[in-house]
């Protein structure tokens, strides 16, 4: 039989973390076992997550294909749906519909430096790859995580940074807008201390997500480190409702989001007509 | 070969109560002022000599439908948590449409390439338009709003259709296109029509003959990207508009649509309804951002999708097929033609003199 593309699996939350005042990550777990089993899906791959009589959003899953004893999304309060799904705690139900989309160009950055640069809930993309590229991390070259917040109490995923940045194969560098007490890391615009920690454009792929105007700066900074548009991959945000190309709401001209991303590279952006 | 079978004008309805014995039929009748396609009944007249007002788009794709049924119940071991119950709800029965015009019937096989790709089946679509027979009848009189010649058809085609009608001065003519559409043509009403499908064939050369000069379109999908970033022209051409989004709603080939749900006490639905790309919520994001924030880069996605990004990525085919519903019905006086043809026509302001 055909699969029905709108029927969400259902899942049941097995853990609630409270990442910031506006941002909350779910640990989930399919309750049908055969398909929790054999879920598969790639980094930077989506799903449309559902509280059944609200609606659903789209949430990038933020744990990687490596570590699949649940999957992960965070959800930052914007809208009804949002909202909805902060009210939910452990043991409470909701739908999956996943995964969608493509997913970082992973492949062809096996050899390669890696530039992570995130900012905010942008974060979230980003961590799915960054722990795929350590669970492999043979494959891949020098990595460098540069991460963003306004301030320490908007950092997402507090209680791993201490981690990222004990590895000694891992350059991890944190920052926040602003003066901040106890602070201990870098303070400052995130494309100000991009153009600080200067990553040699070489043999690397930088990746950055987050919000536009951060990605409108971190490209020009990338651009004068010598960062060509192949070599920058970043994640584009559209409303969606399908996930799978039908509902005609997600397109910039030929390309849907839903289907031709969210992952895109610089280059590509520049393909697509100016309607980000 | 293709089944050719002659019906006598008064025999239409009682064919038609015939097919509603196994099957829903929906003809056009009025409804006030509209003229619809509704549920066939031998008491109301049939009205077949113009297109109705709105196509009989919601035979296979309803205004609104329903997705998933989901119920909610106290968990027995643990009443503090909620179950929930979630399944599918598939469409189920046949219908015939009667009287669906050729840009009509043809407006599903836009829907095909998108619904049914071999990326994704949706389901719901799929069981209703495989069990959705239509009954099409060639266009004697044609509109001036009428340009289906523009986009690769003619009043007399029969694609997506299953039985093509044509209109002569006694009857019509029926021809099978589809098996499905063989299998309604064998009534005891019905004669052989053989020995007057040259007199068919006649007449429509006569209707293709009567409709307004063909324009070469095959520009449009290049020249629309060309003026993609001149905002000045979509500002002129979408100056009047007002979003009220009838253009979309009166389409047969404007298939978007919005998922939303609805609860009531423990029981609720996720449907699907169609939606309008013209209204300035189609595209708001959480965070406020609007990608297309005014009436002109909305107009622009409309005529862009369906004369040049469809084409683009559906091996040439328009998207529109020329019913001129649209321009009929605004009430601003907006002509998807000029505006396709002004941007053929657009010469950058630099190669001016
Ligand atoms: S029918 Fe006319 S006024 Fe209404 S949205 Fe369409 S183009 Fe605009
Ligand atoms: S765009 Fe207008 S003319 Fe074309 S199919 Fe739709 S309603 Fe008819
Ligand atoms: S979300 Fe429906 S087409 Fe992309």
């Amino acid at each position: 039989m055909t699969k029905n593309i709108y029927l969400p699996e259902m899942a049941t939350i097995q853990e609630v973390i409270r990442e910031t005042h506006n941002i909350m990550t779910f640990r989930v777990t399919l309750n049908n076992p055969e398909a929790m089993k054999n879920f598969s899906f790639k980094p930077g791959q989506v799903g449309q997550v559902s509280s059944f009589g609200t609606g659903e959003a789209t949430f990038v899953i933020n744990s990687p294909p490596t570590r699949m004893d649940y999957l992960q999304f965070s959800v930052m309060r914007t809208g009804e749906v949002t909202s909805k799904l902060h009210s939910l705690k452990a043991g409470d139900q909701i739908g999956v519909r996943a995964p969608l989309g493509n997913s970082f160009p992973y492949e062809d950055m096996k050899g390669k430096d890696i530039v992570f640069v995130g900012g905010g809930i942008g974060m979230a993309p980003l961590r799915t790859l960054l722990l795929f590229m350590l669970d492999n991390r043979a494959d891949y070259g020098k990595i460098t995580l540069l991460y963003g917040a306004r301030s320490p109490v908007d950092m997402a995923y507090s209680y791993e940074l201490q981690d990222w940045l004990d590895r000694d194969d891992l350059d991890t560098y944190l920052t926040i807008d602003a003066p901040y007490e106890g602070w201990q890391h870098k303070v400052g615009l995130i494309p100000n201390v991009l153009l600080d920690i200067a990553p040699s454009p070489g043999n690397s792929v930088a990746i950055t997500c987050g919000p536009p105007i951060m990605i409108k700066f971190t490209l020009q900074a990338l651009e004068k480190l010598g960062f060509k548009d192949e070599q920058i991959v970043t994640t584009l945000e559209k409303r969606m409702k399908c996930g799978v190309g039908i509902c005609g709401r997600c397109n910039i001209g030929t390309s849907y989001v839903c289907m031709d991303g969210p992952v895109f590279t610089r280059a590509q952006l520049r393909q697509l007509p100016n309607e980000l | 070969m293709a089944k050719v079978q002659f019906i006598k004008s008064a025999d239409v309805k009682p064919w038609l109560a015939e097919l509603a014995k196994e099957h829903r039929v929906f003809a056009p009748s009025y409804d006030g002022e509209a003229l619809l396609f509704r549920p066939f009944d031998l008491e109301q007249e049939i009205i077949l000599d113009r297109a109705a007002t709105m196509p009989p788009k919601k035979t296979v794709f309803p205004q609104s439908e329903k997705l998933v049924d989901f119920t909610y119940s106290k968990d027995p071991e643990n009443l503090s948590r909620v179950k929930i119950d979630a399944r599918e709800t598939l469409p189920e029965g046949s219908t015939v449409v009667f009287g669906s015009r050729p840009c009509d019937a043809r407006g599903f096989t836009m829907f095909d390439r998108v619904y049914l790709s071999d990326k994704n089946t949706d389901i719901y679509y799929q069981a209703r338009r495989k069990n959705t027979l239509f009954i099409t009848l060639a266009c004697r009189t044609i509109e001036n709003t009428c340009f289906c010649n523009w986009v690769d058809s003619d009043p007399c085609d029969p694609t997506g259709s299953d039985v093509l009608a044509i209109p002569m001065n006694d009857g019509y003519l029926l021809e099978s296109v589809s098996e499905q559409g063989e299998k309604l043509l064998n009534s005891k009403l019905l004669a052989d029509g053989s020995s007057r499908k040259v007199e068919a064939d006649k007449i429509c050369q006569e209707i293709a003959g009567s409709i307004n000069n063909t324009k070469d379109l095959s520009q449009a999908p290049a020249k629309l990207l060309a003026v993609f970033d001149n905002m000045q022209f979509w500002e002129e051409v979408s100056a009047k508009c007002l979003s009220c989004g009838a253009c979309t709603y009166l389409c047969p080939s404007c298939y978007c649509f919005n998922i939303t749900d609805e609860t009531n006490g423990m029981k609720g639905k996720r449907l699907r309804s169609w939606d309008n790309c013209m209204s300035a919520q189609f595209t708001m994001e959480a965070s406020g951002h609007n990608p297309r924030p005014t009436k002109a880069h909305r107009l622009k996605n409309r005529v862009g999708h369906k004369f040049s990004y469809y084409p683009t990525i559906h091996g040439g085919v328009i998207s529109c097929c020329g019913c001129g519903r649209c321009i009929k019905s605004c009430p601003a006086g907006i002509d998807i033609r000029e505006i396709v043809l002004k941007a053929i026509d657009f010469e950058p302001a630099a190669v001016e003199e």
